[in-house]
């Protein structure tokens, strides 16, 4: 018997765990689904049904980096291209099967309050235990006045999910695009026509890339493409800063969507208060079994804070995510570079020079010196310093010594050495380093007390100014 | 050169397959795979160990971008037999072991195996040296040897517009990178495709032109410079009763002719003397020729070889005996047959133990007891200086004492790698280009 719970109870749709799948193709048939369940998923949010659609061939495309596949995921596939009466039938087969899992069906069909009324009644006949409104998907249904075409208006928003809180007689979930200047405003429309809840985020427009040897964009139909929605790993900062901007503005309970996939980003949406999480790309790369150590990930980590459930952490980043102007002014860190750590890359050093402030220095041999740019060696003179340096092969015979240097032990002139009366703080320097816990950035304190650009500003209005 | 070449005739075909490739190539996919761990570190390390300081992370970025033909010209623009180089250098005690993967207990990027990469995608798809200026310089040079280092110095001198000669006493060019280098890691062919395209800048080559002192006097009349890469010569002689019995071969003699397919096979015991790593090559490749059991001979123990650690480990893979603390004494044979030889244990001192002899059964002895200076021609040089039977050269120039002679390569160093002969070579040659130009201006 496990200590923690992860159920969760979502706007009044009780799951036996916050991790969904989101509509999708994961989610395309009944015995899918029950698959999923069997592996362990708490609910999942049917492929988007209404009218039957025609798919194209190809439909997805991506973008790998640096030898991993799909960091990012572009569709331009459609809603279920299965008949509807199949996906009804199926929902209920389901529900019947699985009654203590999260069934959620997501729909999208013509802006007529009728098409709606109607969808809405079969859905919630054949037993879905919610309903998400499509008004994300950004290709194809778009330009048919379906999806994003709803979503980036917000009295089409409010309009349409006004008429399905008219029939609806479970919780309605509004599906948020991206594909926006402001979600708050979307967010808030929803709210306004009567959401119970919103999911966030939907796929965001995009082209993937281009072939350079045809010239054709991808995904390739025929020798032409479309724009898609692109998803999966790249996009969950994107996802995370939305998710924050509807949690602090409205008080609405948000499903978390967008480069899930692990329990660490789950942890993450729900620590900016999402009350359950969607995955779809972690799902179609590498199958449902992901689940399994997105439960138990989950769980060794709220053991380990002592959190016993879902309701316990979640929201607690929301007060700690605030506007620039108040951030304190007078927080002051440097870096500091772990010698024994060091492997001399000297990355640190080449990224502060051409894309920071030129204070980190090859400096540990020839003695350090601090101080303005001008007094140091450039990238360029050290590089020219090596290329003019004569190497030779150690060989047995001649040259033991260099041959018996510990592999691995890293020469002090390779070692970079940090400024500190120049640094600003910026963390560059900690973010190419190739080796953890190598640069870590230290507090310097100031002695002056806490003050935000606001007060500053302000203060220089009816207080003296600071002095540094 | 390639087409009626006597290196693909038939017997070849036995040759490579006893020695095939020791480290297969990466395929496509792998190389990207390996190309992406690189840090691409800055004023990277691996640059700076390897003695033609070819720029590795830019090479090796190069793949992962799927540049490789650049990513070649890279490699060639710093180092021209970067082909051989990427098979034939002791990576794990140059760029490899200089690989900052060390430092996080990683394994070091394979920067041998990726170069070669590049260097097989640029020759398969029939990339051609560039020159680097479209002028055509009057000043004329003579290279005297056709091993990497004048390689080296006679590509970059033609890139460079001047006309080079390049003389050899051997057939074939390529010095020790045809008929010395161990088969496995560089076969004849592989060295011969490679120096194709140095003669393709227009280096005019001489074979089975022997140097001596009057053609020297000749060459300094009508070149305007003389580059000497002449390497070394022939291994010590094993000077013990009987070491000059027929069956007693030089160890270099023996790999230029299995290399060159003279020899294809080897039957029964063969003993080798020395334990460089020349013997440890020849050994290797009376192995592979057929014989039944080899055994390496040395006066000290293991600790004290001169052969690069991961060659004795691959020696005793290929399963090559090793008898320390040895010494021969007298080589005993019956008529043109080789009998046995006789052997004594040593202490550490090196002094025999009293009783301790021993026959060694053997049909073939391969000394391997370091190469000598080629001190005859050397001697007759005027103006140069020799120390130990090593020229005396400038080292940022690679000028000797006589002006008109520049230098590089085991002639100068005693005996290193094909990746210093090539570095000598190639400073030697920016040398001469900066003095001819001032001349000729
Ligand atoms: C058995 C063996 C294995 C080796 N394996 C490796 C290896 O795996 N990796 C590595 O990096 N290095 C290896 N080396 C070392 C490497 O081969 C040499 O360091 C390199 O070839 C030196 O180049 P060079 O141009 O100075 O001399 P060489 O390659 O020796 O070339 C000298 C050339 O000069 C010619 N010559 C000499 N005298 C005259 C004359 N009077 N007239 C005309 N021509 C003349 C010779 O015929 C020869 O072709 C090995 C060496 C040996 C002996
Ligand atoms: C640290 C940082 C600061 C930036 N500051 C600005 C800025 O002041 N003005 C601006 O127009 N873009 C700014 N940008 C955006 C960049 O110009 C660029 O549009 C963006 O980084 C996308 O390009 P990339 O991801 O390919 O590098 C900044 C980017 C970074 C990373
Ligand atoms: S924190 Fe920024 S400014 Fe300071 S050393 Fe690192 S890169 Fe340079
Ligand atoms: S980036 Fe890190 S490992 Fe590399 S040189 Fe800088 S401190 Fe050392
Ligand atoms: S040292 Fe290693 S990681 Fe760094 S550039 Fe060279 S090969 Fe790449």
């Amino acid at each position: 018997m496990s200590d923690v719970s992860l159920a969760v109870n979502f706007s009044g749709i009780a799951s036996p765990n916050p991790f969904w799948l989101a509509s999708a193709p994961p989610t395309n048939t009944g015995e899918q689904i029950m698959r999923a369940f069997d592996a362990g998923w708490g609910g999942a949010v049917w492929k988007t049904i209404g009218a039957q659609v025609t798919n194209t061939c190809s439909r997805y495309s991506s973008i790998d980096w640096n030898g991993q596949r799909m960091m990012g995921l572009n569709n331009i596939e459609l809603i279920s291209d299965r008949p509807l009466e199949v996906n009804l039938r199926e929902i209920a087969e389901v529900k019947r099967l699985y009654p203590r899992h999260a069934v959620i069906a997501s729909l999208m069909v013509e802006s007529t309050r009728e098409a709606w009324h109607t969808i809405v009644q079969q859905a919630e006949d054949a037993g879905a235990d919610g309903l998400e409104l499509n008004f994300g998907c950004p290709h194809g249904m778009s330009e048919r006045g379906m999806g994003s075409a709803v979503g980036q208006v917000p009295e089409y928003t409010e309009m349409i999910t006004a008429w399905v809180k008219e029939k609806a007689r479970t919780p309605v979930i509004v599906k948020l695009t991206p594909n926006i200047s402001d979600i708050r405003v979307i967010a808030r429309a929803a709210k306004q026509g009567g959401a119970d809840a919103v999911s966030a985020i939907n796929t965001i427009n995009s082209i993937t890339g281009i072939d350079l040897d045809t010239f054709t964009a991808r995904p390739n139909v025929d020798g032409k493409s479309s724009h898609g929605g692109y998803c999966g790993p790249a996009v969950k900062p994107i996802a995370l800063n939305m998710v924050q901007q509807v949690a602090a503005d409205s008080a609405i309970p948000i499903s978390g969507i967008g480069g899930i996939a692990n329990w660490r980003d789950a942890a993450e949406f729900i620590l900016l208060g999402c009350g359950t999480v969607q995955v779809c790309t972690a799902a179609m790369h590498y199958g449902y079994r992901i689940v399994e150590d997105m439960i138990d990930g989950l769980e060794g980590w709220m053991r380990e804070k002592g959190f016993a459930s879902i309701e316990d952490f979640r929201g607690l980043t929301i007060p700690r995510v605030t506007e620039w102007k108040h951030l304190n002014l007078n927080y002051k860190i440097v870096a500091h570079i772990d010698e024994a750590k060091c492997i001399g890359c000297d990355l640190c050093y080449i990224a502060c020079w051409d894309g920071a402030h030129q204070c980190i220095h090859l400096d540990r041999v020839t003695g350090p010196v601090d101080g303005p740019i001008e007094l140091h060696s450039t990238p360029a003179s050290i590089e020219a310093a090596a290329h003019a340096a004569i190497a030779m092969t150690p060989i047995p015979k001649l040259d033991a010594h260099a041959l018996r240097g510990a592999k691995g032990s890293t020469p002090l002139a390779r070692i970079p050495r940090v400024d500190d009366t120049e640094c600003v703080g910026c963390n560059l320097c900690s973010l190419v380093c190739p080796v953890d816990q190598c640069i870590t950035m230290v507090e310097v304190p100031t002695g002056l007390p806490a003050e935000s650009w606001e007060e500053r500003s302000q203060g220089a209005r009816c207080a003296p100014p600071v002095q540094f | 050169m390639s087409a009626e070449h006597p290196i693909v005739a038939e017997r070849f075909l036995e040759i490579e397959r006893r020695f095939p490739d020791l480290h297969p190539p990466f395929a496509p996919q792998a190389a990207v795979v390996e190309a992406n761990r690189c840090l691409n570190c800055f004023d990277a390390p691996c640059t700076a160990a390897c003695p033609t300081h070819i720029d590795v992370p830019r090479f090796i970025k190069k793949i992962s971008s799927g540049n490789t033909q650049g990513s070649a010209r890279t490699i060639l623009d710093a180092n021209v037999l970067g082909a051989s180089c990427s098979r034939v250098c002791p990576v794990a005690v140059l760029c490899e072991g200089a690989c900052v993967m060390h430092g996080r207990g990683e394994e070091p990027i394979e920067i041998g195996l990726l170069q070669r990469f590049a260097m097989d995608v640029f020759h398969s798809s029939g990339g051609k040296l560039t020159m680097k200026t479209a002028a055509k310089h009057p000043g004329k040079v003579a290279c005297i040897g056709a091993g990497p280092a004048s390689l080296a110095c006679a590509a970059e001198l033609a890139q460079r517009g001047f006309s080079v000669t390049v003389f050899d006493r051997n057939p074939l060019p390529g010095g020790l990178n045809t008929y010395g280098v161990a088969e496995y890691k560089l076969p004849a062919r592989a060295s011969l495709r490679e120096i194709e395209l140095i003669a393709q800048l227009g280096v005019e080559f001489r074979y089975d032109a022997e140097v001596d002192t009057p053609l020297l006097e000749d060459l300094e009349r009508n070149y305007d410079f003389i580059f000497l890469g002449i390497g070394l010569g022939n291994a010590n002689k094993l000077a013990i009763p009987g070491g000059d019995h027929p069956g007693v071969v030089d160890a270099l003699e023996f790999i230029a002719a299995y290399k060159t397919a003279k020899v294809t096979r080897v039957n029964g015991y063969v003993v080798v003397i020395g334990a460089g790593n020349t013997a440890i090559d020849v050994a290797n490749a009376a192995r592979r020729l057929g014989a039944e059991k080899v055994s390496i001979l040395y006066r000290r123990t293991a600790g004290t070889m001169s052969a690069f650690e991961f060659e004795y480990e691959h020696a005793k893979q290929e399963g090559v005996g090793f008898l320390w603390q040895t010494l021969p004494l007298r080589v005993h044979a019956d008529g043109g047959m080789l009998e046995f030889l006789e052997c004594i244990r040593v202490d550490e001192s090196l002094a025999p133990i009293p009783g301790s002899e021993f026959h060694l059964a053997c049909d073939l002895i391969l000394p391997a007891i370091g190469q000598l200076p080629l001190l005859e021609l050397l001697e007759s040089i005027r103006g140069i200086t020799l120390d130990e039977g090593r020229i005396v050269i400038e080292r940022k120039t690679g000028q000797t004492t006589n002006p008109k002679y520049f230098a590089g390569g085991d002639c100068v160093n005693g005996g290193r790698e094909v990746v210093d002969a090539v570095a000598d070579g190639k400073r030697a040659a920016l040398a001469i280009a900066s003095q001819l130009e001032a001349i000729h201006v």
